[in-house]
């Protein structure tokens, strides 16, 4: 799990532009929206296509985002629970 | 009666030099490329925005014209509904379509961009300086095939002379791949300029406007 936490940061940042923020920067567990890292709407979008790009992850249910992409970590057990089936 | 109008400061940015009121501000020696030129200039003008990076090039060659152009002005002075911004280029937002034309090409990889997509239309660069600066006057964009100095100054007068705006900041932001030039200036009315800008204005006519763009 740490391994892919690690992962999904860099490619976090890669993704979004996150030009001055390195991975040790990003708490695992913080929100990604509204504090944190202060993500909007457009990164929601970008966040998904990550999702989608490099897991191939479709995310069926939008309402089920909140959840998905609170943090890194939620970010990492989605992964991690819909990989293996 | 007719109004007049003055040019009182101008920015431009092309090759490698960005210039500030026939000031040199900032010139690289060495070959950069634009997204080095601009890289360069955010760290030396010393902008803290995070937002500057999620911006596609065009956007970020305007922002920081107007960053410069409008830094050394009295703060506060160029805000609100009174201020508006009419811009023209030639290629549109023709950088950022390909771009994301790139995200759509392979139907096999097929990942449109959301943050790139949003980027396709060139008067997005004038959202992101209007948000910057609290500008909330009207703007336009113009598409013309090469630079027009008539073109900005009859759409500038027009707006002025009705009313529509008090302060109006004008020029040309173009991107093209490697291909970058960018010439803001503030029109404004003769009553409305401070006595230390007295001295730097600058008539308001196609003729000043296109020696502003041979300059750069």
């Amino acid at each position: 799990m740490e391994e892919l936490i690690s992962k999904l940061k860099q490619e976090v940042i890669q993704q979004l532009n996150l030009e001055d923020i390195k991975p040790e920067d990003i708490d695992s567990d913080s929100p990604l929206f509204g504090e944190g890292l202060g993500l909007d709407s457009i990164d929601a979008l970008e966040l998904i296509v990550l999702l989608e790009k490099n897991y191939g992850l479709k995310i069926e249910d939008p309402k089920d985002g909140k959840k998905i992409f609170h943090s890194i970590r939620t970010m990492a057990e989605y992964i991690t629970e819909h990989k293996k089936s | 009666m007719t109004m007049n109008y003055n040019i009182t400061g101008y920015c431009s940015i092309r090759n490698q030099v960005a210039m500030v009121d026939d000031r040199l501000e900032h010139y690289e020696e060495n070959f950069y490329t634009f997204a080095d030129l601009i890289k360069s200039l955010y760290k030396k003008e010393e902008i803290s925005y995070p937002k500057f990076f999620k911006m596609d090039g065009l956007s970020k060659l305007g922002f920081l014209t107007a960053e410069m152009l409008l830094k050394q002005k009295e703060k506060g002075k160029y805000q609100g509904t009174r201020v508006g911004m009419i811009l023209s280029n030639s290629a549109s937002s023709l950088d950022t379509d390909m771009a994301f034309h790139e995200t759509i090409r392979d139907r096999r990889q097929y990942f449109p961009s959301p943050s790139v997509f949003v980027y396709t239309l060139p008067n997005i660069v004038i959202g992101e300086i209007c948000i910057r600066n609290k500008f909330k006057g009207e703007n336009t964009f113009l598409i013309s095939e090469k630079f027009d100095s008539g073109l900005l100054y009859t759409n500038i007068r027009e707006a002025l002379d009705h009313g529509r705006m008090d302060v109006c900041i004008g020029g040309w932001v173009d991107l093209l791949r490697e291909r970058y030039e960018s010439l803001l200036f503030i029109v404004e009315k003769e009553t409305n300029i401070s006595p230390d800008t007295e001295q730097k204005k600058i008539e308001f006519c196609p003729e000043e406007i296109e020696k502003l763009y041979l300059k750069i």
